[in-house]
């Protein structure tokens, strides 16, 4: 319980200044880091001749697609040459064209779902010009959609894409990745372009031990809340992720972008309302925020729902298995499938956060946890509001803002507005959009994978499990999650295309839909704000905005869980 | 169209009877396409007649299925009609006003101008713009027009309800007639300004029939949310089939669909059209006739309101409040000159002196002063007064430059401490009269503008929601001052011009405010139209009736006040519903759930927290609750739910107590109950 305590706690004080310095990059205020990063940028722009004028929401999207796609390309060849190209100690082959096409979206969506082990499936050249480069690439243009979407939002103009993601990568990304890889090398974690080791084990067997420039990709792997991991298990290995101290740093750098994105849209909107103060009061004060009142209540909100997944999730864990139970079984919990060096509560706390958080990396085999542990990993993928992945966690949960201010709104007798605009047919019309995708995505494809039979062959483990390892996969997918319920036997052509549509749409529709609803609250005039309007700022709104998730969101899974997890413990 | 009645009883025998069959009509599938909430429930019903002839086309199992799905379909076809049924209902109610007012418009017969001077009779309907009709006493005015020429008093009645007859004559602000209105004595040369079917008549039959009501903005915002609702849960069912076949569970496809009908939003789905129309009706109850539906939703969004002075907030009329005497004259003595003066003045102002000197306790009595001689108001000698031939006496009242130079040619004295007290009573906005008795001055008598009663709590609960009042009014900026803080609104416009007024609008506009306003002259019509909500008055020109949303029958400005919480409540209803609606999935959900999966998974009882008796039980039971709600609903989407001015989070919490946290717990109850009855029945069918 410290462990969750402490790890929380940090992540809190870290959040705010982070979310600061994240904001003055966003709005181009002074940063540490300009006299070094200007020139990179502007070295950059020069040489590729960028254009960095302000985009509207169409043109900031299409180039967004445009420039993953030719990353898309790019990777996708590099993986089918793998064999044939240098830097390829454990002389992985070319990569089978389905399995490259899934990696290669799942990377690009920053799902990171692996059909693949890291370990032998891909050689260094791939992992690191392939994998780490889009952990980078996919993280930064989830940030700047993102906050594309917020300054829209906060009424100020898009953005320019491309100035957006590589101040993202210059600023962020690249400054935080080195300083999380240094603290892993320092606990151990390898750094290298040598081969794998052959170690004697005492039994006198010979084992290959993988090892690779694993403490770089470690690193962007959680800050990006990208999740693949360089061998096959993930931060479960010891070389990936060796003690309790790189467990809480992964954890917090895994927590600290998608926190900070809430606080940036805090300040943003505080800034934005500052000004628009001054200018009619004509005084000048600025006061000291932390985050910002609508910041906060979106903060609050998405807390209140990790909070109630991590408390069942860990509650269920240190239940242990029931029918052991039964059996009068003392237990610890249930530990099968999870690193001994971790505990339940590390473990618990890791599977809540990369699920919220939209990582997928994981320290513990999230296919062995209890049925109801399972759930909430599940459930967390399907809200895929609860901080969510990088940027696009706020991204949705605004989404679900603009729908509880439609209900409440009304309840007070005005038309629904959000952040000053107003909320009529065209936006709803997209917000539901937005809103159908998800379920549509996950439902659709895991009935489709029951009835297949190229889908229930990958199902391990039949009967409700199965149904559970086949909608976890989907949920993960959908979610841009990326982790696994690893039973599934999933490298097959139709895994591998199924999944790879799922994250696709799952991606980019949701990306398109939302910058298209600030595109259109941007376009319009602006309310003014009275006693009557209703307060999206308070604690109020975040209860009423957690309940509109869980009634849309939950209401919605409710009956495939029911068969899945819930029945799988009932009947067990 | 009579006032403000029936608002108790809603529903009346006829009116059942009528929208029963409406009910029954509505169910034509191309009618029902337009909602397409109720649309997948008729889908749903559909289906279930065809299972209940072929229960096992989809390879059903189990006992009873063929009445299973009979019910089920029953109850489906019962949604479905009464959703139906509360449309009709809404309509009917505006269709009975509106049969009245055809009746006028029938038969009415024109006598038009012909070219060569000549009038010939032809049909009211056959009159296009610009013809010019002559209409006599008794007759009916055809359409709408312009008096041209003569004077006549016309009763409104047909279209205001109020039976005194209004005095229109040509040119100025009282030129404009009505179709369907009477003129009660002289004669009236009437221009034609409406093209035929476009009448103010017309206009309002159309409303109140609903013919032309379209979608307001927020009603196709929330169609929106409510089909995409429709939409996932739909992707929720149709997935489910295939999932829980895989897991060995066989769901009957009437249960599936039991379980669409329970999550889609039907209850608010099938209100929706209902309160709509229920809104525009409490708005045409009021006498207030609203151009289209979305002027009553913006009428909830208005954040100012631009308000005249005279008629709106005051009286119009200056009515003695005080009475300060000059240095050295008794207050006694000017009280009875003042009355004196006004005894026989039957001015508002002359009035109120009397009422108020008999209320400080003075009395005078004509009979006593002998013969007398009353001397009326001029705009030459701004003063009135009387003349008591016993002994002489003139006694003036008047404006005070009046009166001192009426005073000093008569060679009287003009006390030192006059020009004081007249200043103090202009700076007060009152106006001063001063009362003279042959070369001596008494004192002043303070006349005020009075606000009227109930307005400063009026506006007190306005501020509370957030909307501010601005006060518009020709007087100088202190009189404009005066009233504006004892009436309590938040600013005011002194010496206001019409374009002051669009200016304000404006300038209000830019800040992103919806502003309401009245008005009733033809300079107000640019500023009506410019507001985002313009009321204007039924005596009004036809111009300013042009540029407003609504006009108001009744004439009275003071209404935009409770059309603005009109407009809120309509709001706040279907907020309300709609939460309510959604809340109400939670209990279905377990009601069915744990039914449908319980004959595979018999452990899934454990969700069954309502106890509900048997699986079928349990699925009807929650189908019945679907239906039922409707009707029971049905008042409250007529009436409104209550609404009390509050601040915007109380009222938030209030509502999400009662329609969100009830709509939760409220099911379940209700769930329970009905399972308790029908079980037993169930039983005896051989469930």
């Amino acid at each position: 319980m410290l462990q969750i305590g402490l790890t929380l706690g940090l992540f809190l004080i870290l959040v705010i200044p982070v979310g600061k310095y994240m904001y003055h990059v966003a709005v181009k205020q002074r940063t540490f880091a300009d006299p070094v990063c200007d020139r990179v940028d502007h070295f950059l722009f020069r040489i590729l001749h960028i254009d960095i004028r302000e985009m509207n929401w169409k043109k900031y999207a299409l180039t967004l697609l445009l420039v993953n796609a030719v990353m898309v390309l790019i990777g996708y060849v590099i993986l089918r040459l793998q064999g044939i190209l240098f830097l390829n100690p454990n002389k992985a082959g070319g990569m089978e064209s389905s399995l490259s096409l899934n990696t290669i979206i799942s990377f690009m969506t920053n799902t990171n779902l692996q059909h693949y082990a890291g370990e032998s499936g891909l050689s260094y050249f791939s992992q690191m010009a392939v994998i780490i480069f889009m952990m980078f690439t996919s993280a930064a243009s989830g940030y700047s959609a993102c906050m594309a979407m917020v300054r829209g939002l906060s009424g100020r103009s898009m953005g320019n894409f491309y100035e957006d993601m590589i101040r993202c990568i210059t600023r962020i990304l690249i400054p935080a990745a080195f300083v999380v890889g240094l603290i892993l090398v320092s606990q151990g974690v390898p750094q290298t372009l040598k081969g794998p080791v052959t170690a004697y084990t005492i039994e006198g067997k010979m084992q290959d031990i993988a090892r690779g420039p694993i403490a770089a990709l470690e690193s962007i792997k959680h800050l990006g809340t990208n999740g693949g991991g360089f061998t096959g298990a993930n931060s479960a290995n010891p070389l990936e992720n060796p003690n309790i101290l790189t467990n809480i740093t992964e954890l917090l750098s895994m927590m600290i972008l998608p926190g900070a994105c809430v606080v940036t849209f805090g300040h943003m909107l505080h800034e934005q309302h500052r000004l628009k103060q001054a200018a009619e009061l004509k005084k000048e004060k600025s006061k000291k925020i932390l985050m910002g009142s609508h910041g906060r209540t979106i903060f609050l909100a998405m807390s209140i729902l990790f909070l109630i997944g991590l408390g069942i999730c860990f509650y269920a864990e240190s239940k242990g298995n029931p029918v052991l139970s039964r059996l009068g079984i003392v237990q610890t919990g249930n530990m099968e499938g999870k690193e001994v060096r971790f505990g339940i509560a590390q473990s618990s706390l890791f599977t809540s956060v990369t699920t919220s958080f939209t990582t997928g990396t994981v320290n513990n085999m999230h296919d062995s946890l209890t049925p109801i542990g399972g759930f909430i990993p599940m459930l967390n993928m399907m809200l895929n509001v609860v901080f969510g992945g990088i940027g696009v966690g706020l991204m949705n949960m605004l989404i679900y803002a603009v729908l509880a201010v439609f209900l409440c709104g009304l309840m007070i007798g005005r038309t629904p507005e959000y952040l000053g605009k107003k909320i009529e047919g065209k936006e709803m019309k997209l917000a539901a959009l937005s809103i159908i995708i998800h379920p549509l995505l996950i439902l659709g494809f895991t009935s489709v994978a029951v009835i297949c039979q190229a889908g229930l062959a990958g199902i391990t483990n039949p009967g409700f499990h199965g149904l559970s390892q086949i909608l976890y996969e989907f949920a993960s997918s959908a979610a841009n999650n990326g982790s696994g319920f690893e039973g599934l036997a999933d490298n097959t052509m139709f895994w591998n295309l199924m999944t790879g549509t799922v994250m696709f749409f799952g991606r980019y529709l949701s990306i398109i839909i939302q910058l298209a609803i600030a595109g259109s609250l941007l376009r319009k005039r602006a309310v003014n704000t009275t006693a009557g309007t209703l307060r999206t700022d308070t604690g109020t709104f975040s209860i009423t905005l957690v309940v509109v998730v869980l009634i849309f969101a939950a209401l919605t899974f409710l009956p495939v869980l029911a068969l899945g997890p819930v029945a799988e413990l009932l009947t067990l | 169209m009579s006032k403000k009645q029936n608002t108790s009883s809603f529903l009346s025998g006829e009116l059942i009877k009528t929208s029963l069959i409406g009910a029954v009509k509505k169910l034509s599938p191309r009618y029902m396409m337009k909602n397409p909430v109720m649309f997948v429930v008729e889908i749903g019903f559909l289906i279930s007649v065809i299972l209940v002839f072929f229960p096992h086309l989809f390879h059903d199992q189990g006992a009873n299925l063929r009445i299973y799905n009979g019910i089920v379909a029953f109850i489906l076809l019962i949604t479905v009609l009464f959703a139906n049924f509360a449309e009709s209902v809404a309509e009917g109610r505006g269709k009975a006003q509106a049969e009245s007012l055809k009746k006028t418009r029938k038969d009415t017969t024109a006598r038009r101008l012909r070219e060569d001077g000549e009038y010939e009779s032809i049909s009211a309907s056959e009159l296009k713009r610009g013809d010019i009709v002559l209409v006599n006493a008794g007759e009916l005015i055809p359409s709408d027009g312009e008096i041209i020429e003569g004077i006549a008093s016309i009763d409104e009645s047909a279209i205001t309800g109020e039976s005194a007859p209004v005095l229109k004559e040509s040119g100025g602000d009282f030129a404009s007639v009505t179709g369907g209105t009477t003129v009660v004595s002289d004669w009236i040369k009437v221009s034609i300004t409406a093209q035929p079917g476009h009448s103010f008549l017309d206009k309002m039959i159309a409303l109140v029939e609903c013919a032309s009501r379209q979608k307001t903005p927020n009603e196709i915002a929330l169609s929106t949310l409510l089909v995409s609702l429709t939409l996932i849960f739909l992707i929720v069912i149709v997935t489910l089939y295939p999932i829980a076949k895989y897991t060995n569970t066989t769901i009957a496809i009437s249960t599936l669909i039991a379980l669409t009908v329970c999550l889609i939003p039907t209850t608010i789905g099938g209100l929706l059209s209902a309160i709509g129309i229920a809104g525009m009706d409490r708005v045409t109850r009021f006498n207030v006739i609203a151009m289209s539906g979305k002027a009553v939703e913006a009428c909830g969004d208005v954040d100012t309101m631009i308000l005249d002075k005279t008629g709106t907030i005051t009286y119009g009329n200056r009515l003695a409040s005080a009475f300060i005497p000059v240095a050295g004259i008794a207050a006694e003595e000017l009280i009875r000159y003042a009355v004196i003066a006004s005894l026989q003045d039957d001015t508002p102002e002359g009035k109120s002196i009397v009422d108020l000197a008999s209320q400080m306790g003075v009395h005078v009595d004509l009979e006593k002063l002998g013969p007398t001689n009353f001397v009326e108001f001029t705009a030459q000698t701004r003063m009135s007064g009387i003349d008591i031939e016993k002994g002489t006496q003139k006694i003036r009242k008047g404006a005070a430059d009046a009166i001192i130079n009426y005073v000093r040619s008569l060679g009287g004295r003009i006390p030192k401490d006059l020009q004081e007290h007249v200043n103090d009573v202009s700076k007060c906005g009152g106006t001063p009269l001063v009362v003279a008795a042959d070369a001596v001055i008494y004192g002043v008598i303070y006349l005020k503008d009075t606000v009227k009663p109930g307005l400063v709590e009026r506006f007190a609960r306005l501020r509370e929601i957030g909307i501010k009042t601005i006060m518009c009014t020709g007087d100088n900026p202190l009189t404009a001052a005066t009233i504006a803080a004892e009436a309590g609104v938040d600013g005011y416009i002194a010496e206001c011009k019409p374009e002051d007024k669009i200016e304000a609008i404006k300038k209000e506009q830019a800040e992103g405010k919806i502003v309401a306003m009245t008005g009733d002259g033809t300079n107000d019509a640019p500023a009506l139209a410019q507001a985002d909500v313009g009321l204007a008055m039924n005596s009004g020109t036809s111009a300013a009736k042009e540029a407003a949303n609504m006009v108001d029958l009744d004439s009275d400005p003071t209404k935009i006040l409770e059309v603005v919480e009109i407009g809120k409540q309509l709001l706040i209803t279907r907020g309300s519903l709609t939460t309510f609606s959604i809340a109400n999935d939670v209990a279905k959900y377990f009601a069915i759930i744990p039914a449908m999966f319980t004959i595979a998974i018999p452990q899934m009882n454990v969700l069954n927290i309502m106890h509900l008796s048997t699986p079928y039980s349990a699925v009807l039971s929650a189908l019945i609750f679907n239906a039922v709600i409707i009707p029971c609903l049905i008042p409250l989407a007529m009436k409104g739910v209550h609404y009390r001015p509050m601040s915007a989070s109380r009222m938030l919490g209030r509502n999400m107590m009662i329609y969100g946290l009830g709509g939760i717990i409220c099911p379940f109850i209700a769930i329970k109950c009905i399972d308790i009855l029908v079980a037993p029945l169930l039983v005896m069918l051989g469930f």
